[in-house]
């Protein structure tokens, strides 16, 4: 792949919406790639005995997904030089797997810098589980 | 028992060093379904100008996280760990965590405040090489609900 370059980005572009998949063994690799081993993401009965709906996906589990959805359009992951966002919802993730559907769209291009800023939207089952999510991203 | 506010502003001293290898960048890359190979292919990254593979952009949080135990985990910050949920997260770059890094964390508590019967405590976590480079800027605010 290689990286977006400044030419090919204008305020406006959008970015997909990508169906990202999630199913409870998506969540047991995040836990071992991360160290979060909290029960509530691999645990039905543990979630359920503490309120929640069912078992709940690691929130950076659904903003490491995000990211993979800026790294594509990016051409270059090491270019994502900002990210962060507010957890606004979590992902529930059934026995059957879940799904959460993430879009995007530059809000701005800086030619100076050479940096675009990229607003990302997530949501699951109709609720949006990422709010004010935003990606820097170095243009070539 | 409440949230300890003496703590804000208080900087703990480099905690690590962690070390970054590749098959741990692989395994973070893979469970966040990132297809990019500078993640992966040793050769992927050198093309892209790396020195070898290098971390997806969420990834800064496994070793922050790390820091941040020595003060989530200190019985005098009373927080309560079941009543935790991640409120927000965010990542500023300096240079994109590479294997074969070997890195510090110092972490600095930023603010410690009271709403609406819940705590937040806003954590900031400067990720540098044990040579000084600086890697990455992580913050995160924990929200801490109020019992009932």
């Amino acid at each position: 792949m290689a990286a977006r370059s400044l030419a090919q980005t204008a305020a406006g572009d959008t970015i997909g919406p990508v169906t990202i998949a999630v199913a409870r063994e998506t969540l047991v690799a995040y836990a071992n790639a991360s160290g979060d081993q909290n029960p509530i993401h691999q645990d039905e009965d543990f979630a359920k005995s503490v309120g929640l709906p069912d078992v709940i996906a690691h929130g950076m589990w659904t903003l490491g997904a995000a990211g993979s959805v800026v790294e594509e359009w990016a051409g270059d992951g090491g270019r994502v030089v900002e990210f962060g966002t507010r957890f606004t919802k979590p992902v529930v993730v059934p026995q059957g797997g879940g799904e959460v559907e993430v879009s995007g769209v530059v809000k701005s291009v800086d030619e100076d810098t050479r940096r675009a800023t990229v607003e990302l939207t997530a949501t699951s089952e109709g609720a949006k589980v990422l709010g004010r999510c935003i990606a820097v991203v170095q243009l070539d | 028992m409440a949230v300890n506010a003496d703590f804000a502003g208080r900087s703990y001293p480099p905690s690590g060093p962690y070390a970054v290898d590749a098959a741990m960048l692989a395994a973070f890359a893979s469970a966040v379904g990132s297809q990019d190979p500078v993640h992966t292919s040793t050769e992927a990254a050198q093309a892209a100008g790396y020195r070898d593979v290098i971390a997806p952009p969420t990834f800064a949080v496994t070793i922050a996280q790390q820091c941040d135990a020595v003060f989530v985990q200190d019985p005098e910050a009373g927080i309560d760990y079941s009543r935790v949920v991640h409120g927000e997260q965010r990542f500023v770059h300096h240079r994109p965590i590479t294997a074969g890094d070997s890195v510090l964390g110092t972490l600095t508590v930023d603010t410690v405040r009271e709403a609406g019967g819940h705590a937040m405590v806003t954590t900031r976590t400067e990720l540098t090489t044990e040579e000084g480079e600086a890697l990455c800027t992580s913050t995160s605010t924990i929200v801490i609900r109020g019992g009932e």
